[in-house]
């Protein structure tokens, strides 16, 4: 394996992982607030296919699009998008007290139905041919940091070879971290997960925190799905499905992380590491698995590859529920709605 | 603050309840005689647990949610396309029920998700959260799709009843998996399951890939031309099977859940574990048995879907009617014979809906928005069949009233 296959490999890995780095910090923020929102894709596709009409329409409004007023209306209009995909989600299930499970994959459904009508016909209903694309939208998406992004050689092409929105994941990875367990705001918010009555009772407003809580998780979700459709997929929209299936392993990748936002940055690129691995592991290896695993085709192997990231989560997940730390497990009130009066 | 009159058995509730009763007491004196006493503010809106809603009622509810839902979602199709809503709600009819075939096309879409969804309900009621149907179906149809392939020799009532059991095994087994780690570490099962979707999605590629002979990256019909493991049709009818097969397994889990000592165990699990305990159920017996049910019948369904309808395996075998089913069965209150109307209402949705599509030049992903505003007004509206709300503006006598 050659040096440049295994930057080129760490780039793809990075340019994945931040996919769903977005989507499961935003989730675990949720989660924390002992919300199971399962309607982590629901809220990407919202955030990405609203991103992309709101650069849509701007780009077809004026002749000459500026880029900074293309990436602001683009991240606004994704923000509130999801965001207020979370508040639907919020005023079911905290409000309403709808069962959490139901009413998250209902979002989800809901959330694949307005991307993929809306992405895939947008273009038709205002009048335009083909496919809608938003280039000097994902353009403005797409800068580098200048100078650092070529100046050290090799470290450059490995470490700052990436858009800006790469790094924006880290920092809000980084500073969900210290919200949660740094904060007395994130600490209030944990108990609020743990156990929602005892937090009621020391006089925390339980229903503004989750409320607060979803809606934020959900916009940082979106934004994977922003980055997704402006980064990953060039400006353009495809009704592939994609995004779904990033929204789950998302999911997976919160409990991956054991509920810490700052393992979701290795954790994310691992995950991105093992989508690749097919295309880039050395051959000689890829053989020698094959002939373990009995595989007569060597191509067959990548959806054995593939099936790494969900395989490793349910270990971890197993692995986390063997040893039955506290600080590990997921939040006690995860999936359960509060109702002050019901103890 | 609010005051529930509702009478709990549970000793911690009632004493909670004579807590706010008290302070109920002290409100009604500041409120009435309006005097300079220091003011207890009465809050603009309280929450109460209803004791018991007629069914009726929550008939009503759900119907009217159900009516909104279906407006605004009319008012969504005029905002986008200018069509009047009316002849869509038309068009859909008939793209459901408009000729025979797309009758009989819409009865299988509806046994195949009541098959998954009955699957579903034994789990679901001991409180299991499943999420993995679509893997154990998914397995069901792919152990189908092998004895199809290698056994095609074999006389078709032979194959056909080895394709049933082992299918049923294999979705079991998908589904025991989560069930062990649940029932002695406690492990997630919702997340566990979820996983296991993909990982039952990546074996199926797995052996796509090689079963593909043409490499296009699917299987294509098996069997084509001598129809081994396919069903076959009876009395002239070409889903005769689908219906008989669905519609005893959902009468069998209706009895089983009702009427059996079984499905009792189950209702105990589901309601309280530690009450479970103190009865002398077996709780990680429960456990492992049900979702061993759970997933044969999923697996079953796979099983349909392979033998019955597609005659081939591919990823999207299951096409997300794993985690559609979730809604059904939770729509239906895990009420297996609910569980066929709820069916039919998604299914005709869905063919409605892409009926619209061909006919308006829509996108086909227009039913997916359709049918998850009804979803959030019906669930929405479980809240006001389960508490009642009682607002500030009304006198006590009127609320009592209003109790009554």
């Amino acid at each position: 394996m050659t040096l440049d296959s295994l930057i080129s490999w760490i780039n793809s890995a990075v340019i994945f992982g931040t996919v769903i780095m977005f989507g499961s910090v935003g989730e675990i923020l949720t989660e924390k607030s002992g919300n199971l929102n399962l309607g982590v894709p629901g809220v990407m596709y919202l955030g990405g296919v609203a991103s992309i009409a709101g650069a849509h329409f701007y780009e077809n409004y004026t002749d000459d699009p500026n880029k900074v007023i293309c990436l602001i209306i683009a991240l606004i209009s994704g923000i509130i998008a999801s965001a207020l995909g979370g508040l639907i989600y919020s005023f079911l299930t905290i409000t309403l007290r709808a069962n959490q499970n139901v009413t998250g994959l209902t979002l989800t459904i809901f959330g694949s139905g307005m991307a993929n009508f809306f992405g895939g016909s947008l273009n038709k209903l205002s009048g335009g041919v083909g496919q809608i694309s938003v280039l000097t939208t994902s353009a403005a998406f797409r800068t580098k940091i200048p100078w650092v992004s070529s100046a050290f050689g090799r470290i450059s092409e490995i470490f700052f070879n990436y858009n800006w929105m790469v790094y924006l994941a880290i920092i809000i990875t980084i500073a969900a971290d210290y919200f949660l367990y740094k904060t007395r705001t994130g600490l209030n918010l944990r108990a609020i997960g743990e156990n929602p009555a005892t937090a009621d009772a020391a006089g925390i407003d339980v229903a503004r925190y989750k409320y607060l809580a979803t809606c934020t998780g959900c916009a940082i979700s979106g934004l994977g799905g922003i980055f997704y459709v402006m980064c990953y997929i060039k400006g353009t929209w495809e009704n592939s499905g994609t995004i779904e299936a990033l929204g789950w392993l998302a999911v997976a990748l919160v409990i991956f992380t054991m509920w810490r936002p700052i393992n979701a940055i290795w954790g994310s690129y691992l995950f991105g590491a093992c989508f690749w691995l097919n295309i880039y592991m050395p051959s000689s290896i890829s053989q020698y698995i094959s002939t373990i695993l009995r595989v007569k085709q060597i191509t067959h192997l990548q959806n054995i590859y593939k099936m790494l990231p969900y395989v490793v989560t349910i270990i971890v997940l197993i692995i986390v529920s063997l040893r039955n730390k506290k600080e590990n497990q997921g939040p006690a009130a995860l999936g359960l709605s509060y109702f002050r009066e019901e103890r | 603050m609010s005051i529930s009159e509702n009478s709990n058995t549970n000793a911690q509730q009632s004493r909670n309840n004579m807590d706010e009763n008290k302070q109920g007491i002290e409100e009604i004196p500041v409120s009435n005689v309006k005097s300079g006493a220091p003011k207890v503010k009465e809050p603009f809106l309280r929450i109460t647990k209803r004791d018991f809603t007629p069914f009726t009622i929550a008939s009503c509810i759900r119907a009217l949610g159900i009516l909104i839902a279906l407006i605004l979602s009319a008012l969504f199709i005029v905002c986008i396309t200018d069509l009047n809503p009316i002849k869509v709600y038309i068009s859909m009819f008939s793209g459901a029920f408009g000729t025979a075939t797309r009758t009989w096309i819409t009865i299988r879409d509806v046994m195949f998700l009541l098959c998954i969804s009955v699957g579903l309900a034994p789990a679901f009621k001991m409180r299991f959260w499943n999420i993995g149907a679509e893997g154990q179906v998914l397995m069901g149809g792919l152990v189908s799709a092998a004895c199809m392939i290698y056994l095609n020799i074999l006389p078709t009532n032979i194959l056909l009843l080895l394709m049933f059991v082992v299918s049923a095994i294999a979705g079991a087994l998908w589904g025991l998996l989560p069930a062990i780690f649940k029932a002695k570490w406690n492990t997630n099962e919702t997340l566990f399951t979820l996983m296991m979707n993909y990982v039952a999605i990546q074996t199926v590629e797995y052996f796509v890939d090689i079963w593909d002979k043409k490499n296009s990256h699917s299987v294509g019909q098996i069997n084509p031309d001598t129809m081994a493991g396919w069903f076959p049709s009876a009395f002239g009818m070409k889903y005769f099977y689908n219906v008989v097969i669905v519609v005893i397994l959902t009468v069998l889990v209706y009895i089983y859940l009702k009427y059996t000592k079984h499905g009792y165990e189950i209702a105990v699990v589901g309601e309280s574990i530690n009450t479970a305990k103190y009865a002398g159920i077996n709780v990680r017996r429960v456990i492992i048995r049900t979702m061993l049910l759970s997933g044969a019948i999923c697996g079953l369904a796979g099983f349909i879907e392979v033998a019955g309808i597609s005659h081939t395996i591919s990823k999207s075998t299951a096409g997300g009617l794993g985690f559609t089913a979730i809604i059904v069965a939770w729509l239906s209150k895990f009420n297996t014979l609910a569980m066929a109307a709820a069916s039919l209402l998604i299914v005709f949705l869905d063919r409605g809906a892409v009926q619209i599509a061909t006919d308006f030049g829509l996108n086909e992903y227009a039913s997916e928005i359709i049918m998850s505003i009804i979803l959030f007004f019906i669930l929405g509206s479980e809240f006001f069949i389960n508490y009642r709300l009682i607002f500030r503006r009304r006198k006590r006598k009127g609320a009592e009233v209003n109790d009554a």
